[in-house]
């Protein structure tokens, strides 16, 4: 019996081992999704929040503090141009949500880059932690992680890897989450979920699920969903300015 | 049900079993039950108080699901036969409730048979069959619910809604027909937990409707039912059917009037989805100096300092 016993157990452990094998994969390498190529924005939430300029005070959605909405009262686009500020509203938490359309690629094995058309802003999202702290930004500091879904027990050989990438975003400028002064602050955090699912006609669709801590700003966590669509090629890719105004 | 083994080989073959049960991982699969309290802070007037009677932008509808839209009026939910009719199930998204999900099991095996999300007094309740059954024959009834079915792909729940009473993709009337389908992906992170649906529907759309809500783990308790609907006179008589003619639907500019949106992009399709539509309404969009409809509510003013409450 003792027998059985060990060998069960040496066997799991033999077979675990095979699976764990070998020396650490980069990020790249282990990439459970692939989130590189085109992808447009779909526009069917938010829509007048969102492709057109709202209106001063028109806040609905966000549960803003009193201070928040002092200065969304304020809200002045031409101050904010003259100040050189048009890109308030292109920051980390707000980019997903500008229509238009973001081009992934890996930069290196251990990081991604992402670029928006809109505002022509690109966002940096490393495996690892920055060597030394930079300015605050627009973008901030984006650290990715992985989180991988197992196929488990039952899976066919060789079945798809799973998962998402978080992504963790800090050391931002204060800038605003909506175009109409709706504000975040300096020590705004942005968390971010990337998934890709398939539609049954074959189609990618990313899904970023998005939640903005804000003690300053936010009564509580904003959050978010926003979808967008795989396109086969850079068809539409539209590199424009920020605008305080439009 | 139960295979008995003895002897050496069924020995050998329980060790076999055995040793992958170590070596190999859970099923890949994620904990839905519990009470997910909405987060709707997109959207945010469409899925509490209802989105305005002419508001279509952002939907991919083709010129006939446009007409019937603008033939509707919301009157006719006080039509006695249509004030307990309910949503469709894509209101799971577009509503403003939470969600109680609980599992129903096999008692032997403890495997999953379906997945329940609890109704709402306008919503009715889903069942989705986790079991392999098939889908009913496309004659069946259709119901207010529809009929579900799932399967895992990694840790996303992923539905598919079919049989499909017809009935509104938007709370303003723009039409769903009994064709229409729905994929729904539950995505958890944590105590997150993003719904996207998906729906098809070759009657209305000329492309696939796509949204999504997000949810939030809740230590308070979602009830599974809503409190009942009890039909009464609401002031419709009997015989009247609440509508309006073509060209007659007296809200078709409210969006202009109230936020400078141009008619163009009110009345939907599936090119107001996409980022070039901006282009197209840029010189015609008129930005109102201040928001004087449905802006949101303030903050709730700062508690009273304990000793001046009633003063």
């Amino acid at each position: 019996m003792k027998q059985t016993v060990l060998f069960v157990v040496a066997f799991g452990a033999l077979v675990s081992a095979q699976r764990g094998a070998g020396p650490p994969q980069t990020p790249k390498a282990a990439a459970p999704i692939d989130l590189t190529g085109y992808w447009v924005s779909i526009v069917s939430e938010d829509w007048r929040y969102r492709m057109v300029t709202p209106a001063k005070g028109d806040y609905q959605g966000v549960p803003m503090t009193p201070e928040a909405t002092k200065i969304a009262d304020a809200w002045n686009p031409e101050a904010d141009t003259a100040a050189g500020n048009q890109c308030r509203s292109y920051g980390a938490p707000a980019i997903m949500r500008v229509p238009g359309r973001v081009h992934i690629t890996w930069d290196g094995d251990r990081a991604f880059k992402l670029e928006a058309d809109a505002g022509t802003q690109t966002r940096n999202l490393r495996f690892d932690q920055p060597a030394s702290k930079a300015e605050p930004s627009w973008q901030g500091d984006s650290l990715a992680e992985w989180e991988m879904q197992n196929a488990g027990r039952g899976a066919a050989a060789g079945a798809p890897r799973r998962g998402s990438l978080k992504v963790t975003t800090t050391n931002l400028k204060a800038g605003y989450l909506r175009k109409n002064g709706v504000p975040y602050s300096e020590d705004a955090k942005l968390t971010e979920y990337f998934d890709v699912v398939r539609e049954r006609s074959g189609d990618e669709l990313l899904v970023v699920t998005s939640v903005v801590d804000d003690p300053k700003y936010l009564r509580q966590p904003f959050m978010l969903s926003t979808q967008f669509k795989k396109q086969a090629d850079a068809k539409g890719w539209d590199p424009t300015p920020c605008s305080s105004s439009w | 049900m139960f295979i008995k083994l003895v002897g050496p080989p069924a020995t050998a073959v329980m060790v076999v079993a055995i040793g992958l049960a170590v070596a190999a991982p859970a099923m890949a699969q994620t904990e839905l039950a519990g009470s997910w309290a909405a987060r709707n802070h997109e959207d945010a007037l469409e899925r509490n108080g209802g989105p305005y009677a002419v508001d279509y932008a952002g939907l991919p509808l083709n010129d006939e699901a446009r007409v019937r839209a603008l033939s509707y009026s919301g009157d006719v939910l006080s039509v006695i036969e249509h004030q307990c009719g309910g949503w469709p199930p894509f209101y799971l998204a577009q509503g403003p409730f939470g969600m109680k999900i609980w599992n129903e099991t096999d008692p032997v095996s403890g495997t999953t048979i379906a997945w329940k999300i609890g109704a709402w007094e306008d919503r009715a309740g889903t069942t989705i069959w986790m079991d392999g059954r098939p889908h009913p024959s496309k004659n069946a009834a259709h119901e207010r619910g529809g009929f579900t079915t799932g399967e895992w792909q990694g840790t996303t729940l992923v539905a598919y809604t079919t049989h499909i009473k017809a009935g509104s993709i938007r709370r303003n009337g723009a039409p769903s027909s009994d064709v229409a389908t729905m994929t729904t992906h539950f995505i958890r992170h944590g105590d997150l937990l993003t719904v996207l649906e998906i729906i098809e529907d070759p009657i209305y759309l000329t492309e696939p409707e796509i949204i999504s809500k997000n949810f939030q783990l809740d230590a308070n308790a979602v009830s599974p039912v809503g409190p009942p609907c009890v039909a009464g006179y609401e002031g419709v008589g009997e015989g009247k059917v609440p509508h309006y003619l073509p060209g007659t639907n007296p809200s078709i500019d409210e969006l202009t009037k109230f936020y400078g949106i141009p008619r163009e992009a009110t009345l939907g399709g599936a090119e107001t989805m996409y980022p070039e539509f901006r282009k197209k309404i840029k010189d015609r969009f008129v930005r109102p100096e201040k928001c004087t409809q449905n802006c949101g509510a303030p903050p709730p003013a700062p508690p009273v300092p304990p000793g001046n409450q009633g003063r």
